[in-house]
């Protein structure tokens, strides 16, 4: 099934970009004296939290589409302008970019360590090991965790989230209006094809 | 920090702090609350009226709506998570029999609970008002449904309701929704066939969504998140009419959460607000309406207390925190061994009142309904688990597409072990102690529940489902509709406020909330929330 422009966009407008957008989960410093809610959403800033420089985006975007060949299923086509495209919205100047950057940058450090080459370097075989090497297959997501808890946020998840909230995503499952997409409200009336 | 990091932080810190909280002179009508029915008063008054809105969460920018939906659809988010709450702001305790998620049930900020809310708006039925004399059990309404037809009417128009009239089981309406009801899904058809076997009677429900542009707002556009966030803008939320307030001439002043109501014997004289700077503020006016929902609206009245008031302001019957309800959630769930389409959207299209109007002493109120969103949501799904690629892919195919499910809503009726205090051990980030929860249900809801999940059962079987799950009396939880804590009642030792919603103790104070609900029946409240909103600013403004 391949996925298109349409899907990328459509992605997006499920999860937005994230320029510009100023959110964040209340902080136990609010209180008398303190905003709350106007902290970037994913907290402290990854890149500076990892201590390590963040990816160029060429850089960012081979490892991810490298990723995404592992975590999406062979039947999907179409994968590296999809992902290009999506994160043509996703890396811009917020927090969350910088997460994935950072993660990016820390994954591609574990694959030159343990294989020799950055992710995008690698066969796909040894993508998939160095995922599941880092934790990234039992790991939960969590923008603030460890390496392993990271990886799962910024790159596997926010892959799978582009990929299934898409309608191309959404097809592969039996549902051309996933969550997060608005597909309208035709759909749901109509019944199985 | 990165620079997007500066940009949404910093530059959004220093309008916060730029704008200007101060009290306005010469207000009118002071409104504590910026959801529904505060909106909804602040709207109708401030044409003519000085009126201040105080609101003790922030104004959230449109613009993250859907960075908020990516945060419902993550499974490192929980739902407080989506709009902010929590932290020592909300702190609050529970104590009662029954555990009681608050935190998850309500969002502080402009717009209130309908920033999250399903969206669904019925109106009470006549029964509803008068359930002692009717039903046998609880109190009656000090007014009855002929009394708020007209506002029931007004509101729908300004929510924004899609609906049609052909409910049998409605009480009587004077003329068409709004809008044209949302179609039936295909899985409703799919409970038509069992509905018909088994002599159920299906109709469509009232939405609070629009089903076709309205009042320049968006239709739906099917992002399926409905509850708890719209980035449309096409399910009604109280923003529309804060917005409409403030263009009249209202002023809106976000992150204010007023600390106490000042008053004298009979009046309210100033209500005392904090601002985020520290600073504590006092918005004099000739009215003050207190719209703040049914725990935080007891609250502040709690926290109002004086020595002519010792137990609370306005809570010389000792009504202030009792009898607090909320509706039970009934429901049965399974598979077939056919597509069922869920999850394309996020609300549901059908619904089944036939066995409302049966209650009894012994049972109560309930409704039926038909969901569009059984079973797991595959994005969800997708971002869970130790699987990726084909094995991701055959997980998801295998969990989604043949799930259907009933729900339903039940009533609570009002119980004297069912309150909302105060926490004495426990302050919030203001030094005020937090509320404490003690929610208590009483088996007549619980045989309710039985009984709903009997025709459920039913009518899944009927459709030949595998039951995988029952909401029954021991799995039930609440629907996040709080209601019955400053009760209205003609007598003032019976109810906090009047059959107008102005408290018996203080001239000058009404309450718009389902707070004042005497009982729940087992209709979503926010539709006559409005109609009592708008009912209680022609009162307001007939006083003033």
């Amino acid at each position: 099934m391949e996925l298109t422009r349409r899907d990328a966009t459509a992605a997006l407008a499920a999860v937005g970009a994230t320029g510009g957008i100023a959110l964040a989960a209340r902080r136990e410093a609010d209180g008398p004296g303190a905003e709350s809610g106007e902290a970037d959403r994913d907290g402290a800033d990854p890149g500076t939290e990892a201590g390590g420089a963040l990816s160029d985006d060429d850089t960012v975007r081979a490892a991810m589409i490298a990723v995404a060949t592992v975590v999406y299923p062979e039947e999907v086509e179409g994968v590296e302008g999809f992902v290009d495209e999506f994160l043509d919205g996703r890396l811009d100047g917020s927090a969350h970019a910088s997460g994935v950057r950072a993660a990016v940058g820390e994954l591609d450090g574990a694959a030159r360590s343990w294989h020799g080459a950055p992710v995008a370097e690698l066969p796909e075989s040894d993508r998939d090991r160095l995922l599941r090497e880092v934790g990234a297959d039992t790991a939960d997501e969590n923008p603030d965790g460890t390496l392993a808890e990271r990886v799962r946020y910024y790159v596997v998840n926010e892959l799978l989230l582009a990929l299934y909230a898409s309608p191309t995503g959404g097809e592969l499952v039996g549902l051309e209006n996933p969550q997060g997409h608005p597909g309208g409200t035709e759909s749901y009336r109509r019944g199985p094809r | 920090m990165s620079a997007g990091d500066a940009r949404g932080g910093e530059t959004e810190r220093a309008a916060v702090r730029d704008v200007d909280r101060s009290a306005v002179e010469n207000a009118d009508v002071c409104v504590v609350g910026a959801g529904p029915a505060g909106a909804l008063v602040a709207d109708r008054l401030a044409a003519d009226r000085e009126v201040v809105v105080l609101d003790a969460g922030p104004r959230f920018d449109p613009e993250d709506r859907l960075a908020r939906q990516e945060r419902a659809i993550r499974p490192s988010r929980d739902r407080p998570d989506v709009w902010d709450v929590g932290g020592d702001r909300d702190a609050h305790a529970n104590s009662g029999e029954w555990f009681y998620p608050l935190n998850h049930a309500r969002v502080k900020g402009i717009g209130g609970s309908t920033l999250h809310w399903q969206g669904m708006v019925m109106r009470l039925h006549e029964d509803d008002f008068a359930s002692g004399t009717e039903r046998g059990v609880g109190p009656d309404w000090p007014i009855d449904y002929a009394d708020l037809r007209p506002y029931y009417a007004e509101a729908e128009r300004e929510l924004g309701v899609a609906g049609a009239s052909d409910n049998p089981y409605a009480p009587p309406r004077e003329e068409p929704h709004p809008m044209p009801a949302f179609e039936p899904s295909h899985s409703d058809s799919l409970f038509a066939e069992a509905c018909e076997e088994l002599g159920l009677d299906m109709h469509s429900v009232p939405n609070a969504r629009n089903s076709e542009p309205y009042d320049g707002r968006s239709p739906c556009v099917g992002y399926g998140t409905c509850q708890p966030v719209c980035p449309a803008g096409a399910k009604y939320d109280a923003t529309v009419h804060v917005e409409r307030a403030e263009e009249k001439g209202a002023t809106v002043i976000d992150r204010a959460p007023v600390q106490r109501l000042e008053h004298d014997a009979d009046r309210v004289t100033a209500a005392v607000y904090a601002t985020p700077d520290g600073e504590e503020r006092r918005q004099t006016a000739d009215a003050f309406v207190v719209a703040c929902g049914g725990v935080e609206t007891p609250r502040l009245l709690l926290l109002s207390e004086s020595e002519a008031y010792p137990d609370g302001l306005a809570n010389s019957s000792g009504a202030v925190g009792k009898f607090f309800m909320d509706h039970l959630f009934a429901g049965v769930g399974g598979t077939l061994d056919e597509p069922t389409r869920q999850n394309h959207v996020g609300f549901y299209t059908s619904a089944c009142d036939q066995f409302y109007d049966e209650a009894d002493e012994e049972v109560g109120p309930f409704k039926l309904e038909f969901l569009n969103y059984a079973g797991p949501s595959p994005v969800e799904e997708a971002l869970t688990g130790d699987d990726w690629g084909d094995d991701l892919l055959e997980r998801l195919r295998d969990g989604y597409g043949t799930h259907v499910a009933m729900g339903g809503l039940v009533e609570q009726l009002p119980r004297s072990d069912s309150y909302i205090g105060l926490d004495p051990d426990r302050t919030d980030d203001r030094g005020n102690p937090v509320p404490e929860v003690h929610w208590n249900v009483g088996d007549r809801a619980l045989r309710t529940i039985e009984r709903a999940n009997e025709i459920q059962r039913a009518v899944l079987e009927e459709l030949g489902a595998e039951i995988e799950w029952v909401a029954g009396p021991d799995a039930t939880g609440p629907a996040y509709h709080h209601m019955g804590t400053t009760r209205m009642s003609a007598d003032p030792d019976a109810g906090v406020v009047d059959a107008d919603c102005r408290t018996h103790d203080l001239d000058n104070c009404w309450i718009a909330s389902s707070s004042v609900f005497p009982t729940g029946g087992a209709m979503n409240p926010t539709l006559t929330i409005a109609a009592l909103a708008l009912r209680v600013a022609d009162d307001v403004r007939e006083r003033l």
